[in-house]
């Protein structure tokens, strides 16, 4: 299969779906298994090789761009979209509750088809090496995800959170094209690939040049939730649809910082860059990890607490970029999204089941369900960086090479006492869990879509703790 | 197929404990598991026993860039002892304390759990599993003392969670500052590092310190011992609180040889927080299980003190036997304590001290196991902590001249040696109010332990004999 293929495929297979949904009525969220499904077979085509000798046309090659990086970004973005629309299949009660006001389900079919050009738009991200198609990409996937997060209409944290978060994503494009348009005008190209010869040459403004970055990086940070940009990020994530949040905190966070990445290296492989770039990243970084750890630390309900959680996992993965750790950004990445998710599933089924996404709702679930419970406990420790789980590499990795690289011994001892922060807040819920009694005696019964995601998510987490060769392997 | 007996000295309490979740029964699979794995360990130990040979290695590559490796075998002889430490104590605990009733299957899986981590832990012959194995095991211990403890359990859980967190993160930032020079993470390919010596040392002695409770870094141990339900207590001060020390042995000597003699005044100093400060406090307990608990706190001073006599000579062939010999002694005699003051309160129904009195009449078995393991615990001759702790203090003498004067070592082993003092202190006069005297209203009905917690306690106190009679059985392996 050609690689570049697979992105149509994946828009014509959104464009079908919008079509099947005109058309059909009842209960929508089938469609949700249906691109779930569809989704799944062009996750097939991602692994099978390219033909012998396969190079991107010639029209495409000056703004696309094929790799295993870029694979594995794509791999994470059609993953991650799988499970959100599954997530939301095993939601659609309370998203029809505050859509069509009943739980019919009739008026939530673009629900399950958004994500699928959300996926598109990852995808093409993922590929994209050209400032203007990175734009487009990004605009694709941020304005379908200004449709979701205020796609619960008759919720009013919804609606806020979707007005919030287009008015600042408006705010952050405008930094973007801004950079863009500063940059090209300091190196007078927008393509990526040239920009390590031009910066060779030094035929460009210093300061002009600087003062782009800063701004792509100030628009950048707006999508992986960095400081200064981060503020948008614990409204918005409460007030979403829980698969919406979960999408936003793994699949817009990694599209993000592969651009981040991509934009970035020749800038810090330049001798005329290099030390101002790394600065400002240190400062973000620092500023990243402060914050979200210590508003994370006071938090009582879940979802913002994932939310500050997120933004000290940017700060993290800030510092792999700070080192050029690039392989370990990725990776750190990649088992994100694994633990991401396997903490949201089980928060949307105790939302539905509670009504609730306080920490307090969690309480006795080891009691109530204690298969849940390991699995959450499971997802939290890997989220924390217990060793053994997927989540302990990412960190080790970036620490590694944030050490190697000898960035800033500084940011290097406030990244491990943001690990011990981490301890504290996310065994808060394990506390909840086990420690306290819990709200009623109901047993918890799981749906099969969410027993069977749970399931595969965890022994997931816990293999490639032990083993997490197979993701570098995607790497390479 | 041997050489999967080690993985499989992981793999058995794993199994068992998820089984044990799964719905197995919890005490027999428990059982069977710790039994299990004292037969599994025995022909690994025997041979490595008679031939010291590195033929127990095995393991597989699981990152390639960094090169890190899931390697079991025995990375020195320290690592056979404490396995075999390890499972002697697993077997003791899984059949100690009393369960609470509905709470079996939390209770036997997560003391399989925290054995299984020790045994990763001891087994690990690369730096990075040893790491990973230990903090396995703190997930568990979290949960049992914050769910089934006693006391203020979980402020207790907390304290105890974010120490353990703190040490374990300043030990893995020494740890990645160490073998990021190195060409691989083997512990058998450690070389002493080329640069930032001093810092790499100061973050093990940091990190290890405060998971072994070096002092001041101590300060979360006796409580959380004497919250814990007994299997955690006789685990974690029994096995887990010696890979801080078996880490600086196997690890810290090797990588940052310079950074620990840089350290040297303050790790004699701290050390001796363990062994005079902590003594003291010991001696002021109204309660027997906070008394061990920092009895056990005041003993790692000692086994410190052969770590800093090792820094201080790197060919001081006394140091290393001395240390392991004490780790084992103390690790079992600890845990025979704490196994027996949970039998004390389930018969008598109190820990204080001043409500106790003249149990030796009404429980003559338990008082006699319980003044063994005490003798044994203060380093009465015959008994195996006797065997460690002298060969401590010879340590610190080990190639001394007289006219060399006295250094940092010989100093604080000076006043070390007055910790011996201490220790019958609080020891003996605990004994007393506790066993001896008239019986009290805690006391005259107390029934005497019966053969399922006479199996344990004997099996301990057996091996505290006979390391003690014969320590050349440990010091063999080194």
């Amino acid at each position: 299969m050609q690689p570049h293929i697979i992105e149509f495929i994946t828009v014509g297979f959104g464009l079908v779906l919008l079509m099947f949904e005109a058309f059909s009525n009842g209960n929508k969220s089938r469609i949700g298994l249906i691109a779930a499904g569809g989704l799944a077979v062009i996750l097939a085509m991602l692994f099978c090789p390219a033909p012998e000798g396969y190079a991107v046309p010639g029209w495409m090659e000056r703004f696309y761009g094929d790799s295993a990086v870029a694979r594995f970004y794509k791999i994470i973005a059609v993953v991650s979209t799988i499970l959100v629309l599954l997530m939301a299949v095993d939601f659609h009660k309370v998203l029809s509750k505050f859509t069509t006001g009943d739980d019919t389900g009739s008026g939530t079919g673009e629900f399950y088809c958004l994500p699928v050009f959300a996926c598109a738009g990852l995808m093409w991200m993922a590929s994209a090496r050209d400032l203007v198609s990175i734009f487009v990409a990004l605009e694709l996937v941020t304005i379908t995800f200004y449709v979701m997060v205020a796609y619960m209409r008759r919720n009013v944290g919804s609606v806020e959170a979707g007005v919030k978060y287009l008015i600042l994503g408006a705010l952050s494009t405008g930094f973007l094209v801004y950079g863009i348009a500063w940059i090209y005008g300091s190196l007078g190209t927008t393509d990526v690939s040239l920009f390590t010869s031009v910066l060779a040459e030094g035929k460009f403004n210093h300061t002009y040049l600087l003062f782009g970055i800063a701004l792509i990086l100030i628009a950048l940070g707006f999508k992986v939730g960095a400081v200064p940009m981060q503020l948008w990020i614990p409204d918005v994530y409460q007030g979403a649809p829980t698969p919406v949040t979960a999408y936003l905190s793994v699949a817009s966070k990694a599209a993000g910082f592969l651009v981040l990445m991509t934009i970035i290296e020749p800038f810090l492989a330049a001798d005329a860059t290099s030390s101002s770039v790394t600065l400002i990243l240190l400062v973000m970084t620092g500023a990243t990890l402060v914050y979200g750890n210590l508003s994370a630390i006071s938090q009582s309900n879940f979802k913002r607490l994932l939310a500050y959680s997120s933004i000290a996992h940017a700060g993290f993965l800030l510092m792999g970029v700070a080192s050029v750790g690039f392989t370990a950004v990725s990776f750190y990445l990649g088992t994100y999204l694994l633990m991401t998710f396997a903490a949201f599933y089980v928060l949307a089924l105790i939302r539905a089941e509670e009504e609730s996404d306080e920490i307090d709702a969690f309480d006795g679930l080891g009691t109530r369900n204690p298969v849940l419970a390991i699995a959450l406990t499971i997802a939290m420790a890997a989220l924390a960086g217990v060793p053994l789980t997927a989540g302990f590499w990412g960190k080790f990795l970036i620490f590694k090479s944030a050490i190697t690289a000898e960035v800033s011994w500084w940011l290097i001892g406030i990244a491990f006492v943001s690990v011990a922060a981490g301890f504290y807040y996310y065994l808060k819920v394990v506390k909840a869990m086990y420690w306290n009694a819990p709200r009623n005696e109901k047993a918890i019964a799981v749906p099969t879509i969410t027993m069977v995601v749970l399931a595969a998510l965890t022994i997931a987490i816990v293999f490639l703790g032990v083993y997490p060769q197979p993701i570098l392997d995607l790497l390479r | 197929m041997d050489l999967l007996l080690l993985p499989a000295l992981i793999l058995i309490p794993l199994v068992a404990g998820v089984a044990i979740l799964l719905g197995a029964p919890a005490q027999r699979t428990a059982l069977a598991a710790a039994v299990l794995n004292v037969a599994a360990s025995l022909y690994p130990l025997i041979t490595y026993w008679k031939t010291q040979c590195d033929c127990w290695d095995w393991g597989f590559q699981v990152l390639s860039n960094p090169e890190i490796n899931l390697r079991l075998g025995f990375a020195s002889g320290a690592s056979a002892v404490m396995l075999a430490l390890s499972v002697i104590v697993t077997l003791a605990a899984v059949h100690s304390g009393k369960c609470p009733e509905g709470r079996e299957r939390l209770w036997y899986s997560s003391s399989l759990f925290i054995a299984a981590g020790a045994i990763g832990a001891f087994l690990s012959s690369d730096v990075f599993f040893f790491y990973a194995f230990h903090e396995l095991a703190l997930i568990p211990t979290f949960l049992m003392i914050g769910i089934l403890g006693r006391g203020d359990r979980k402020a207790t859980a907390w304290k105890i969670t974010i120490y353990l967190a703190f040490g374990s993160i300043v030990l893995l930032a020494g740890l990645i500052l160490a073998v990021t020079q190195m060409p691989s993470w083997s512990i058998a390919d450690l070389t002493a590092a080329p640069r930032h010596q001093n810092e790499i040392a100061l973050l093990l002695i940091i990190g290890f310190g405060t998971l072994v409770s070096l002092f001041p870094f101590h300060s979360w141990a006796a409580s959380a011992y004497a919250s814990a339900p007994a299997p955690v207590a006789m685990l974690h001060a029994g096995v887990l609180k010696k890979f801080g020390l078996y880490g600086l042995l196997v690890i810290g000597m090797k990588v940052a040889p310079d950074g620990m003699l840089h350290w040297l005044p303050w790790i004699c100093v701290l050390l001796l927080g363990n062994i005079i400060w902590v003594g003291l406090v010991t001696i002021n307990q109204k309660r027997l299980d906070l008394m061990l608990g920092n009895s056990s706190v005041m003993h790692m001073g000692y086994i410190f003190l052969a770590v800093a006599a090792l820094s201080a000579n790197p060919e001081n062939s006394i140091a290393e036997p001395a240390a392991v010999l004490l780790m084992f002694a103390h690790g079992i005699s600890i845990a025979l304590l704490f196994s027996l003051a949970s039998v004390i309160e389930r018969k008598t129904g109190t820990l204080e001290i001043s409500q106790l009195g003249g149990l030796a009449k009404t429980a003559p078995a338990l008082a006699f196991v319980f003044g063994l393991a005490g003798m044994a615990s203060i380093g009465l001759p015959g008994l195996a902590n006797f065997a460690g702790e002298i060969m401590v203090f010879f340590a610190g003498f080990a190639d001394w001249k007289p006219a060399d004067g006295l250094g940092w070592v010989q100093v604080t082993t000076i006043i070390a040696l007055w910790g011996v003092v201490l220790g019958a202190v609080y020891m003996l006069r605990a004994y007393r109010n506790t066993f001896q005297g008239p019986l009290v209203k805690a006391t005259e009905s107390a029934s005497d332990i019966g053969l399922s917690e006479k199996i344990p306690t004997y099996f301990l106190a057996a091996t505290l004999l006979v390391v003690g009679v014969y320590p050349h059985i440990i010091l063999q392996f080194l």
